[in-house]
């Protein structure tokens, strides 16, 4: 065993390494060190220093990005293919670190004076986005699962952060135990698939299928699905979702509903359409019943909310069956490269629309201390600025022309109808009554905040920080750019060829 | 298709003009009350005044081509461009959008709803107007939609924050019902966009390709976008929206609904469902056909049981989109020219008819018929201008109202000569009842409230005092307004101002209808002929 071993050792060769793609992970991987350093020796009166040095490091991963970018389309490939820097990877690197500055943003106040561990969240936080980073690369069952571990064992300390709140510690011990069951399931398919198909890599895995399914190999596709299922939230895997978001301290259940999730969406499709993409016959029906079902019960229960945090809770559930709807008829006629540039536009607009709806309510509940939705009484009366930021991002997540989702609304329609049988229709249909549903309750909140009058009458102005008002920027911007022009995002993800992109 | 693009410049201005006044307003604290209202009076001229420069430079001879044709890239990635035109058939349209909300700006110089802050209300109204006339100037699919879903949240909050005691519900029902009908509008676009290749959402090429579309797929297709329009217009059955929508709008709401944005729907079946989908639309035509008679029927009757003045108004709405409606189903170029006419002439008409009831509203603070009586003693003049526009609304020969319905019941007559001509011809005679009942209604109404002696609670003051009738303009606006007696005065200069150009277009149309017939009736025959070719 061990003589094998050294015998394949010394056939060993250091793989080629292109420094420049690797970059932003080194630049983060770098940063968290620093954070961590710098934390370990500054006074305590000087802790509000990390989070801007955690922002340099987001921006400074950012850099080398725009670089790639700019040099261009060629796709930098390492380790044999398994890890892979492409257009695609590139824009949604830019996206998780982009969140993950927004999130530095809109931690900065809160844990200032909440006084909690400044440093230590910070360096989680870093570390969260360093594995979404990998994640948008990896190519292999292994740098796969390493990268989905990487970002979730942070965020599931991320969740329990106030430590003396129940209600976070909860959050946190649920998010904890259903992502590691989910991991576990997760972990349990890929075995099967690398058990059958004699390959961790996934374009090898790709190759290695065909129509004709082992048993073991529809259970290990399944197994992927569901594994992934817990990480976006689908429904019935998103019991977690709720309880989560409403504990954790509300820059983190923003993190955790954009970041974490468009993370899971990433890991998702990197599997079907590199790995997956021949097991059609298993996976198609089962996406199918996954985006209705998510789509659907997430909508229904998020029209009885009362809590604001839940309520968007639960219509990130249901956004998230859009995302998955395109995924649902991915091998369906030419709808492949539709159905990724779906998904990828949709993870990219709602992430603003859905991050700024949660800097309002970070603004407005520092102010109301509450996050009932009657709390938003009467906002457009004493807050205009804010009620109108957050009009702005409701309404595109409703997806009203000429607003963000709009555009990735439907280009997710299209997509469905692009395949073109009678299950997509259905599907397509369903999407439709959905979106209605989905307005009744966004309005709830528009109706409250323009309609309605303040609660006690308390008009006093609402001081959201600096860094906030930066982050409202950002999205709004975000959110009304992409929506006029989507032209601008819609060619990044415009990836002729996937396949070769996706070293297949 | 043939196009002409001189001028090009002038439709993006003149359609998104008012949003430079929204900037403006951004950036001016909201206590500048007045300021508010100069900037959106200006705005709004400025924005008339190109629409008045546009029907200069627009070539009468060539109107059944589209022209200041713009076609840009836009989304090239799902095929959709930039692409506006204006043709006789959308021009009456575009510029009757401009001009009513020039004239409802003015309006609210001294008739801000008591909700207040003109600031939003006025922001609000631009933004409506962008999306109104950006609709009728679209050629391109998507970009249709966009201008389309553009009024919906502004309109939302119209009638939610300024509006009647009901106003949360009401406007929820609207949001929901036209969301509903876009959701699944949106669906039969995409469908008709692959059903054709998937080459363009250009309406030139999907007019032309669309055709050839097999002919269920055509009537699955016409029923998805004849859910969305028909929301819009309203149609029976869907039309239970309305009564509410109008009823708690305030005043101004209720008049660019019933004036500009019912035509979206209307609009949106001559201009996309009908040539788009030719066999399609001759499937569905009876169905629309005998809807548009039930609603002529069913809102003449609603109209009969109103006690609510507003309310009635908002029925007869209903009752008068199927007229129109009525003129689309017959396929044939004199049911689509009266339907267009019948749009224009109910949205001034109609109009007309919710300014009188909102200023009623003002100075009785109720709208409820019974307790009206004696206008014609108490406000001699505005008593007048109801029984204009009522008389205008039953389709008196001479008024814009006649030209309308009275075509439209007689293409029914004989209909496109694929349609079942007996089926039409019983809805021309139960259409043409209609237009009995709407008399009954009309009269009715005005009979209960125009004439007789003002009702002992509102007649205090014997209004033949000349001081009283010559209230000055600010003591009205900063009335007590618990104290009737003295709100009750006749049309002001401000209401005079903002109705006299409807009055005029009313009497205009009326005497010489052929004013606009000229300018549509080489877009609607070529359409018509376009639409005759598709069908087998």
């Amino acid at each position: 065993m061990i003589a094998s071993l050294i015998a394949q050792a010394s056939e060993w060769q250091a793989p080629e390494l292109d420094w420049h793609a690797l970059a932003p992970e080194l630049v983060l991987v770098v940063g968290i060190n620093i954070v961590l350093l710098v934390d370990l020796w500054i006074d305590q009166s000087k802790k509000w220093l990390m989070a801007s040095l955690a922002g340099f490091v987001m921006l400074g991963a950012f850099i080398p990005i725009v670089t790639l970018a700019v040099i261009g389309d060629e796709t930098r490939s390492m380790f044999g293919g398994r890890y892979v820097i492409d257009e695609y990877a590139l824009i949604l690197k830019a996206l998780f670190l982009l969140v993950g500055y927004v999130i530095v943003l809109l931690s900065q106040t809160e844990l200032e004076e909440g006084g909690y561990y400044q440093g230590e969240y910070y360096v989680l936080l870093l570390v969260s986005v360093l594995g979404m980073v990998m994640m948008a690369s990896s190519r292999d069952l292994v740098s796969v699962f390493v990268a989905l571990e990487l970002l979730s064992i942070p965020a599931y300390m991320l969740a329990a952060w106030r430590k003396r709140d129940t209600k976070s510690n909860e959050a946190g011990v649920k998010y904890y135990l259903l992502g590691v069951f989910a991991s576990g399931v997760l972990l349990y398919g890929m075995s099967y698939l690398y058990g059958t198909t004699g390959s961790t890599k996934l374009s090898d895995i790709g190759d290695a299928l065909t129509d004709d399914l082992l048993p073991m190999q529809v259970i290990a596709v399944a197994f992927v699905i569901v594994g992934f299922g817990f990480k976006v939230s689908a429904v019935p895997f998103h019991t977690w979702a709720p309880d989560t978001y409403e504990g954790a301290p509300t820059p983190v259940t923003a993190f955790l509903s954009v970041a974490s999730k468009a993370a899971g969406f990433v890991g998702l499709v990197t599997m079907l359409f590199v790995a997956m993409h021949p097991a059609d016959g298993v996976y198609e029906p089962f996406l199918w019943i996954l985006a209705a079902l998510t789509m659907t019960v997430g909508n229904v229960l998020a029209l009885r909310q009362t809590n604001i945090v839940r309520l968007l809770a639960y219509s990130s559930v249901s956004q998230g069956g859009f995302i998955l709807m395109p995924l649902a008829v991915m091998a369906s006629g030419d709808a492949a490269e539709s159905a990724l540039k779906s998904v990828v536009i949709y993870l990219l607009i709602y992430a603003f629309s859905n991050l700024g709806a949660f800097a309002v309510i970070i603004a407005v509940s520092r102010k109301t201390r509450s996050g009932e939705i009657t709390s938003f009484g009467g906002l457009m009366s004493y807050a205009p600025g804010l009620g109108l930021l957050m009009t702005i991002f409701l309404a595109s997540l409703t997806g009203i022309p000429p607003l963000g989702i709009w555009i990735a609304k439907l280009q997710a329609f299209k997509t469905v109808l692009d395949a073109g049988d009678g299950a997509a229709y259905a599907l397509a249909i369903i999407a439709a009554v959905n979106t209605v549903i989905s307005a009744a309750y966004y309005m709830k909140v528009l109706r409250e905040m323009w309609m309605k009058p303040v609660p006690d009458g308390d008009t006093t102005p609402i001081s959201a920080p600096q860094p906030v008002w930066v982050a409202l920027g950002i999205c709004a911007a975000g959110t009304i750019v992409l929506g006029l022009v989507p032209g601008l995002v819609l060619r990044f993800a415009d990836l002729q060829d996937l396949t070769s992109a996706f070293g297949r | 298709m043939e196009v002409l693009t001189n001028d090009n410049w002038i439709l993006t201005v003149g359609t998104f003009l008012p949003l430079v006044g929204v900037l403006v307003m951004l950036f001016i604290p909201a206590v500048e009350e007045t300021l508010h209202k100069q900037i959106a009076i200006v705005t709004s001229g400025a924005t008339l005044a190109v629409g008045i420069w546009t029907l200069v430079l627009f070539d009468y001879d060539q109107s059944e081509k589209l022209q200041f044709w713009v076609d840009e890239e836009w989304i090239s990635v799902i095929r959709s461009g930039y692409t506006i035109g204006l043709d006789g058939i959308s021009l009456p349209l575009y510029i009757l959008s401009m001009a009513v909300t020039f004239l409802v700006a003015i309006y609210t110089w001294d008739n801000m709803p008591d909700a207040g802050n003109p600031k939003s209300f006025l922001m609000l109204m631009m933004v409506l107007q962008v999306g109104m006339a950006g609709s009728f100037i679209a050629q391109d699919l998507i970009l249709f939609f966009v201008f389309f879903e553009v009024v919906l949240l502004p309109m939302y909050f119209m009638i939610g924050v300024w509006g009647g005691e009901q106003r949360q519900y009401a406007s929820l029902k609207f949001f929901l019902y036209t969301m509903f009908g876009s959701a699944l509008m949106l669906v039969a676009f995409l469908a008709l966009f692959f059903q054709t290749d998937a080459v363009s959402f250009g309406f030139a090429h999907l007019m032309d390709a669309g055709a050839l579309i097999d002919r269920d797929t055509q009537i699955w297709i016409f029923a998805g976008m004849f859910v969305g329009f028909a929301v819009k217009v309203p149609m029976f059955p869907f039309h239970t929206w309305l009564p509410d929508a109008h009823t708690q709008a305030p005043t101004q709401g209720s008049v660019i609904l019933a004036a500009i944005l019912l035509k979206l729907g209307t609009y949106g079946f001559v201009r996309i469902a009908i040539p788009m989908l030719p066999q399609g639309a001759e499937a569905w035509a009876p169905v629309i056909g005998v809807l548009a008679v039930i609603g002529i029927i069913y809102g003449a009757l609603g109209c009969l049981a109103q006690t609510d003045m507003k309310r009635l108004i908002a029925f007869s709405s209903v009752a008068h989109m199927g007229f129109v409606m009525l003129g689309i189903s017959t396929l044939t170029s004199l049911g689509i020219n009266a339907a267009l006419f019948g749009m224009v002439a109910h949205g001034l008409i109609t109009g007309m008819l919710f300014f009188v009831a909102g200023s009623i509203k003002h100075r009785y603070h109720t709208l409820e018929i019974k307790r009206l009586s004696g206008l014609l003693i108490q406000m001699p003049k505005m008593g007048w201008i109801l029984g204009f526009a009522a008389m205008a609304s039953l389709g008196l020969p001479g008024l814009a109202g006649f030209w309308g319905e009275f075509p439209a019941i007689l293409a029914a007559w004989n209909p496109h000569p694929a349609l079942n001509q007996d089926l039409f011809r019983t809805l021309t005679v139960i259409a043409a009842l209609g237009t009995v009942l709407a008399a009954g209604y009309l009269l009715w109404l005005y009979q209960r409230t125009a004439f007789g002696t003002p009702s002992d609670e509102f007649s205090g003051h014997d209004s033949g005092h000349g001081g009283h009738a010559a209230h000055s303009l600010s003591a009205a606006a900063n009335h007590d307004h618990d104290d009737h007696e003295s709100d009750i005065h006749d049309v002001n200069t401000i209401e005079w101002i903002a109705w006299t150009p409807f009055l005029i277009a009313i009497l205009v149309l009326g005497v010489y209808p052929q004013l606009m017939f000229e300018v549509m009736d080489p877009a609607v025959t070529q359409l018509v002929e376009r639409v005759g070719a598709g069908i087998p």
